[in-house]
């Protein structure tokens, strides 16, 4: 089992650009059923066996397509977001870094209230070992398996993800929920999807300096999530008030230290690993195998 | 994005946010003339300008008697650097010199404009203490700040100006003006795709105006493109040499003041980087992000950057290749130590696209660069070769 993307999950790429294209490649080598494609210009072409539409609209009419990944340069990314969810998209994953946050924050209010779940921007994307990989995380770290893993961060997850593999834990799904302040999808909704999914056994979240989603989904696992939680935190050593690369990233006030966020997971049960070296022997540990 | 407080008045202004009367002196000989108009022959604020906070405390905010004495208080200030809590010891050199007049203050208050992240809107924070750090007064006495949420469809609405006029014991009267002010820092905020705006402190003058005494504001970087006029306000003087550099090459770069230098892909795994050299007994003497889509000239700059800073005794590359293939990064490092002549001790790990190929250019190189596995085992060696954490 899984969450948000299996075998059956019908994929259209926004922005078949140089990026779109070469990411889509690495989807349909791994058995991601890529049906259509929107590019301006370029409709009624197509590329790889893929037909190409002018409208996301169009492509989901002619194939049925029930998720996107979108690769549109940052101007364009909350034009391209609303058009998948008016589109009837069911999932829509934002791959596109440097999106402004006034626009995510009018998409955020756009799409309040509607079935459309979005997940980034800025974000390597989601991948169901085995079934289906919409984004850009290199495919072969990943095992099919029962281990849930959501994170802010794009190669810190692969580490994560990595280690897990090499002890032996495959993955359920893993989502890259993006390094951006206002997103799609956070924490706390990734772990409801988890909690409701039986193939998931226990959750691997990683965490970054900035904001409260730790301290948030702390609570959410206090009082509702009952299974096995590992975590690890970025930017122990970051200093306040610097950018850490992610926009999201940076320390203003004490709810955005690593420590604060560590101590609130740990209230809530969580195993939280120091090291993030230790995040797949501490699930190891955390389940007792 | 930041910008200076002068810039930010001049903006706020433009909306229409009541700001004292000032001039901005640049060298010396202009600082009585200057003083002279703004002050009409009263009492004159002179104003470091400088990208931090706590100019106030380190002596930076003084005020004149008159323009003669202005001109001596801003003597002993432009071209030099001020010392705040927030600028390292090194401090910042005054390049701007913010002269105002002075207004007969009733109250203080504090006034803020920023973007709750988790309910993804703007969120307007008062208090009726002005000149306060506000994060001290939240942990101090969080029932002094008033929090009120912005529906950015609407904007700030009529309710929310008279319950913050209210909360700051303001009359009905004071209450018209209190709209008209958040309106104008509303539409400053969303019009100017900024992050904060500040006004701290917001003053009431003995003949009833709100005037904005400070302002603070902070852009976003990823809307720059569309605010030309904003990105223009960039002082690269006030950036250090190598983070100008690096950001010249597309490299996120934070400089820190540790022994070993880091570089590595993605940012969330550069942290980590950074903690886990922390945690191994050393210390971090960079964030540095080299991105996603690297190329080999890249690679050689952020070296160039690293070498560049005084006390790396030892460099810990950590990549995990995804879009970056390890082979890339291979010969990027091993051009760049050639060419540089790298002398402090290099450890390198590789992980992920094409790690096998990679691993091998490095070893074929000759170099003496000390590979490592797991990111662990390459911070030992790093902090081990670099002496520890001193």
């Amino acid at each position: 089992m899984s969450i948000l993307v299996n075998k059956d999950t019908k994929v259209v790429i926004q922005g078949l650009g140089s990026a779109g294209k070469f990411h889509a490649q690495t989807m349909l080598d791994y058995g991601t059923r890529l049906v259509a494609a929107v590019h301006p210009g370029k409709a009624g072409e197509s590329w790889q066996n893929v037909p190409i539409f002018e409208s996301v609209r169009e492509a989901v009419e002619k194939t049925g397509a029930d998720a996107s990944c979108i690769f549109v340069p940052a101007a364009g990314a909350a034009d391209a977001i609303l058009e998948a969810a008016d589109a009837g998209i069911r999932l829509v994953v934002c791959i596109t870094e440097g999106v402004p946050v006034l626009d995510m924050l009018k998409v955020k209010h756009a799409l309040a209230g509607r079935s459309t779940l979005l997940v980034g921007p800025n974000c390597p994307g989601v991948i169901t070992p085995g079934q289906c990989k919409l984004g850009i995380m290199p495919a072969p770290i990943h095992r099919p398996g029962t281990i849930g893993v959501i994170s802010r961060s794009g190669t810190l997850t692969y580490e994560a993800v990595d280690q897990l593999t090499r002890e032996g834990f495959g993955q359920s799904t893993c989502i890259g929920i993006g390094g951006d302040p206002i997103k799609g999808l956070d924490f706390v909704d990734c772990l409801k999807l988890f909690a409701a999914d039986p193939g998931t056994e226990a959750v691997v979240l990683i965490g970054e300096i900035g904001g409260r989603a730790e301290q948030e989904a702390a609570e959410f696992i206090a009082h509702e999530f009952k299974k096995p939680v590992v975590a690890f935190i970025a930017g122990a050593s970051a200093p306040e008030g610097k950018r850490m690369g992610h926009a999201g990233a940076i320390i203003e006030g004490s709810a955005g230290k690593a420590e604060s966020k560590i101590r609130a997971l740990e209230a809530a049960g969580v195993a939280v690993c120091r090291s993030p070296a230790h995040i797949g022997r501490t699930m190891k540990q955390r389940l007792g195998r | 994005m930041k910008i200076h407080e002068f810039q930010a008045k001049k903006i706020l202004a433009e909306f229409g946010v009541p700001v004292p009367r000032g001039a901005v002196a640049r060298k010396i000989e202009e600082i009585e003339r200057l003083a002279e108009e703004v002050s009409s022959g009263g009492k004159v604020v002179v104003k470091a300008q400088v990208h931090a906070g706590g100019r106030g405390k380190a002596g930076g905010v003084k005020v004149a008697q008159n323009a003669s004495e202005a001109l001596q208080v801003g003597a002993r200030l432009l071209g030099k650097p001020l010392v705040t809590h927030q600028t390292g010891p090194e401090g910042k050199v005054v390049h701007q010199l913010l002269l105002e007049e002075v207004l007969p203050i009733k109250r203080e208050f504090y006034l803020s404009l920023l973007l709750d992240r988790e309910r993804a809107c703007p969120l307007v924070l008062a208090s009726a203490e002005g000149g306060v750090e506000i994060e001290q007064l939240a942990a101090r006495s969080p029932e002094k700040i008033g929090r009120w949420h912005i529906n950015p469809l609407l904007g700030p609405m009529p309710y929310q100006a008279r319950q913050l006029a209210a909360f700051w014991g303001l009359d009905k009267k004071a209450a018209a003006e209190v709209q008209r002010l958040l309106q104008a820092l509303y539409q400053a905020f969303w019009q100017k795709d900024a992050t904060l705006v500040e006004i701290n402190p917001l003053v009431l003058t003995e003949d009833g105006r709100l005037i904005a005494l400070d302002a603070k504001m902070n852009f976003d970087d990823n809307a720059l493109f569309r605010q030309p006029q904003v990105a223009e306000l960039r002082d690269p003087s006030e950036e250090h040499p190598l983070e100008v550099k690096a950001a010249s090459y597309d490299l996120s770069y934070i400089r820190l003041d540790g022994n070993i230098g880091c570089m590595v892909n993605g940012a969330g795994l550069a942290m980590a980087t950074m903690d886990i050299i922390l945690l191994c007994g050393g210390r971090p003497a960079n964030f540095l992000d080299v991105g996603g889509g690297t190329d080999a000239k890249r690679v050689a700059a952020a070296f160039e950057i690293l070498l560049a800073q005084p006390g790396v005794k030892a460099v810990l590359v950590n990549i995990f290749g995804g879009i970056v293939r390890c082979d890339t990064i291979a010969e990027g490092i091993v051009t760049a130590a050639r060419n540089m002549k790298v002398e402090v001790p290099l450890v390198v790990r590789l992980q992920g696209t094409l790690v096998d190929k990679g691993r091998e250019i490095l070893a074929a190189s000759g170099l003496p660069i000390t590979s490592a596995e797991g990111m662990e085992e390459a911070a030992r060696k790093a902090v081990e070769l670099a002496g520890g954490g001193k």
